[in-house]
């Protein structure tokens, strides 16, 4: 028995040992959540894998299916209820700050400092970033919503040019209508009908009152007639859809402009990733424009990786995977891959095509004149509740629920109000 | 003599105990089997319910909060039932579940009995026909919803097969119809259940005693009557199976809406399920979706529990 005691002390003290050694050695992994799944988002994210495993760092990955993220959400607010923290977590716009507030993000602020990122990532994004004076999440990119993508084939047949003005856009339009083209490739789900009308709020108004009416909510400009304005620009451009585009994938209607059935996609930069795994090159085989009437203006949103607040042996391998996140080599081969631009504004463009380094110029011209507004569609401009509520409205009114754009309007002020 | 009694009577007393103890255990043994399903259900089924209950009087957001500071999430609710137009959310998903739970209910009690009649009838290869009706039950939502999406579609399905093969007046796009698309889940639950209900009733048919149909027919009772009268009546407990069934089927019946129309156009297919979800986990209004939880649970009370009492109190009669 004496002996049984004695052993059992000894297997208890080993493992306690043993355990007081792994404290006090750092672990070496980072644990990252995320929804980048398919093909091309993979092995983009497979670059970053590549870069921490050169450091060092072992990359466990949690994956959780579902183009939004909202599997991915769903998984993150369980495992924050249960107390066990990612290193990090892909997340976006609003859900940061609501985990910010939350208290469970941690502090990167010593090494934002370190790096330059104050400086280097665009003040719009570091609104999501950056809580209560800290950093809580690295921005890995910064996707824009306001462009045309446009098979150059199909607009050399039709002899189309350029749309500067949204009249333009609908003279073109026509012009694919008349050749017999399905002239606006579009899928009649919510957010993208939503995020679409992003960029018609953004023409018909100009930045003053996009921002206005879509980031600061301000209730004049939400009923204003130039928001019955864009619900009226909205109903005659929905009239070149095809009939069949309700519930439509939105890669499902970026395949129709790509093998040349429609003319045009409004939809945002990760459009292009489609074009570029079909093999496509942009200006001879695709066009991209920005949506008549924003140009100097971009309307982003961007993924970022939240950074929770893990116990004291794994912030080095946080900090490693910020520090690898918002570096330009990464910054750089991630968004070539992704289709988007990188989410800081010193990254030489030379290894992007023709599009990314328009997209590189437009958001730091953006930042610099102070047109750059997160999409309201893609919850950059208003909490979720907001957000949806909004996209509700706008669908509605695609589908025909709501008639007017007067009732719209109506419609959208209450819902707001009801969100907020 | 005494030298044999004596083990036998200190014996005694000792068997009585084992006894007593093995009878005391085999009394005990079932509830200390269900003790732990008990306690597992009573948590995570009665336990949950009530903290859902709880949250619905609260102001959580994206995450509980326990601060109760009233009825908010119920009074929006109750606002949004009378908005009809245009619709608000909550409004179509209630209409949508009423539209959806009477015809599926109905059209599924209505077809599987027609079927199970049908095949009762001492027909050759009824051992073959029974599993091809069955089988649709052995597919998860997702696989229906997914297959007659495809089905349904005016690009990809019936209507652009009937036009290739030289119907191109044919129109079917209820799918892509804000008006119609609920009926397209109508039309897939049933294509699912049908066949189980049949199944059901058929149990049911061959239960019945075959002296009272003979003494019926005796009696001059024509099939008809037969059926109406006799039979049918006689089925009433499977009637009661079927609808508890058919009925939660329904009110959780949330995946088939997503695969089937995402959500339809405008957010015209959502049922109550897909409102709770939506305002749950994606809008982060927690509050509201735990009130909406909450009104389904009493709406299902409210019709299956007199439903069970009245049918259970009959047949204790």
């Amino acid at each position: 028995m004496r002996k049984f005691m004695t052993t059992t002390a000894m297997a208890a003290l080993m493992v306690a040992g043993c355990g007081l050694a792994a404290h006090a050695e750092d672990v070496k992994e980072v644990q990252m959540l995320h929804w980048w799944t398919s093909g091309g988002e993979a092995a983009a994210l497979n670059v970053l894998k590549g870069d921490l495993a050169k450091e060092g760092f072992a990359w466990k990955d949690v994956p959780v299916a579902g183009g939004g993220g909202d599997a991915a959400m769903t998984a993150l607010k369980a495992m924050v209820a249960a107390g066990t923290y990612p290193t990090a977590s892909q997340m976006l716009g609003y859900t940061v700050l609501d985990y910010a507030a939350a208290g469970v993000m941690g502090d990167l602020t010593e090494t934002a400092v370190k790096e330059g990122w104050d400086k280097s990532v665009p003040a719009a994004l570091q609104k999501f970033s950056v809580y209560d004076g800290k950093w809580v999440a690295a921005p890995v990119n910064v996707h824009s919503v306001n462009w045309l993508w446009i098979n150059k084939a199909v607009m050399d047949k039709i002899g189309g040019t350029e749309p500067k003005t949204f009249e333009d856009l609908v003279a073109l339009l026509d012009k694919a209508k008349a050749a017999g083209v399905i002239p606006l490739a579009l899928g009649g789900q919510n957010w993208q009908e939503a995020t679409m009308f992003d960029s018609i709020v953004l023409s018909t108004g100009g930045p003053e009152f996009y921002k206005k009416a879509f980031n600061d909510l301000d209730e004049e400009s939400l009923k204003s007639d130039t928001m019955k304005k864009s619900f009226d620009n909205l109903a005659t451009i929905i009239k070149y859809v095809d009939p069949n585009f309700s519930g439509r994938d939105w890669n499902l209607a970026t395949a129709m402009v790509i093998k040349g059935d429609a003319l045009v996609q409004v939809m945002g930069d990760w459009a292009k990733g489609e074009f570029v795994a079909a093999k496509k090159t942009p200006d001879t085989d695709f066009l991209c424009y920005r949506f008549p009437g924003t140009d100097g203006s971009v309307i982003y949103n961007s993924d970022m990786f939240g950074m929770f607040n893990v116990p004291d042996d794994q912030k080095a391998a946080q900090v490693a995977l910020a520090t690898a996140t918002l570096s330009k080599s990464f910054q750089s081969a991630f968004n070539v891959v992704k289709g988007s631009v990188p989410a800081r504004t010193d990254v030489p463009d030379t290894d992007f095509d023709a599009c990314g380094k328009k997209g590189i110029a437009d958001l730091k011209a953006a930042n610099d004149g102070g047109t750059l507004f997160g999409s309201l569609a893609q919850g950059y401009g208003a909490p979720p509740a907001i957000a949806n509520a909004y996209k509700d409205v706008v669908s509605k009114f695609v589908h025909g629920q709501i008639k007017t754009s007067d009732e719209a309007v109506t419609e959208l002020v209450k819902a707001i109000d009801d969100a907020r | 003599m005494s030298t044999v009694t004596t083990p036998e009577i200190s014996l005694m007393p000792e068997r009585s105990t084992r006894t007593s103890l093995r009878s005391r255990l085999q009394d005990a043994l079932p509830k200390i089997v269900l003790a732990p399903s008990f306690v597992i259900t009573l948590v995570f089924v009665y336990g949950f319910i009530i903290w859902t209950g709880y949250l619905s009087f609260t102001n959580s957001k994206t995450f509980p909060s326990y601060a109760i500071t009233g009825a908010r999430a119920y009074q929006r609710l109750w606002r949004w039932t009378f908005e009809s137009d245009p619709p608000s959310s909550w409004y179509t998903s209630i209409t949508n579940m009423g539209i959806f739970g009477f015809l599926y209910i109905g059209i599924c009690l209505g077809l599987g009995l027609f079927l199970a009649i049908l095949l009762d009838q001492k027909i050759r290869g009824e051992g073959l026909l029974r599993p091809i009706y069955l089988y649709p039950m052995a597919l998860s939502f997702i696989v229906t919803g997914v297959a007659w999406k495809w089905f349904l579609d005016p690009g990809l399905g019936l209507e652009q097969t009937l036009h290739q093969w030289g119907w191109t007046s044919f129109h079917f796009d209820w799918i892509k119809n804000k008006d119609f698309v609920i009926y397209t889940v109508v039309i897939a639950g049933v294509w699912q259940a049908s066949g189980f209900v049949m199944a059901m009733f058929l149990a049911g048919l061959r239960g019945i005693d075959g002296e009272i149909m003979k003494a019926a027919q005796i009696d001059g009772a024509t099939t008809i009557q037969l059926y109406r009268r006799i039979i049918i009546p006689l089925l009433r407990p499977v009637f009661l199976s079927a609808f508890i069934v058919l009925a939660h089927m329904a009110i959780k019946s949330y995946d088939l809406v997503v695969a089937l129309t995402s959500g339809g156009p405008g957010g015209s297919a959502w049922l109550p399920s897909n409102f709770m979800y939506e305002y749950t986990f994606k809008r982060n209004e927690m509050a509201v979706g735990s009130a909406s939880a909450i009104i389904m649970l009493m709406t299902i009370s409210a019709i299956i529990v007199p439903y069970l009492y009245s049918e259970l109190r009959e047949k204790s009669r």
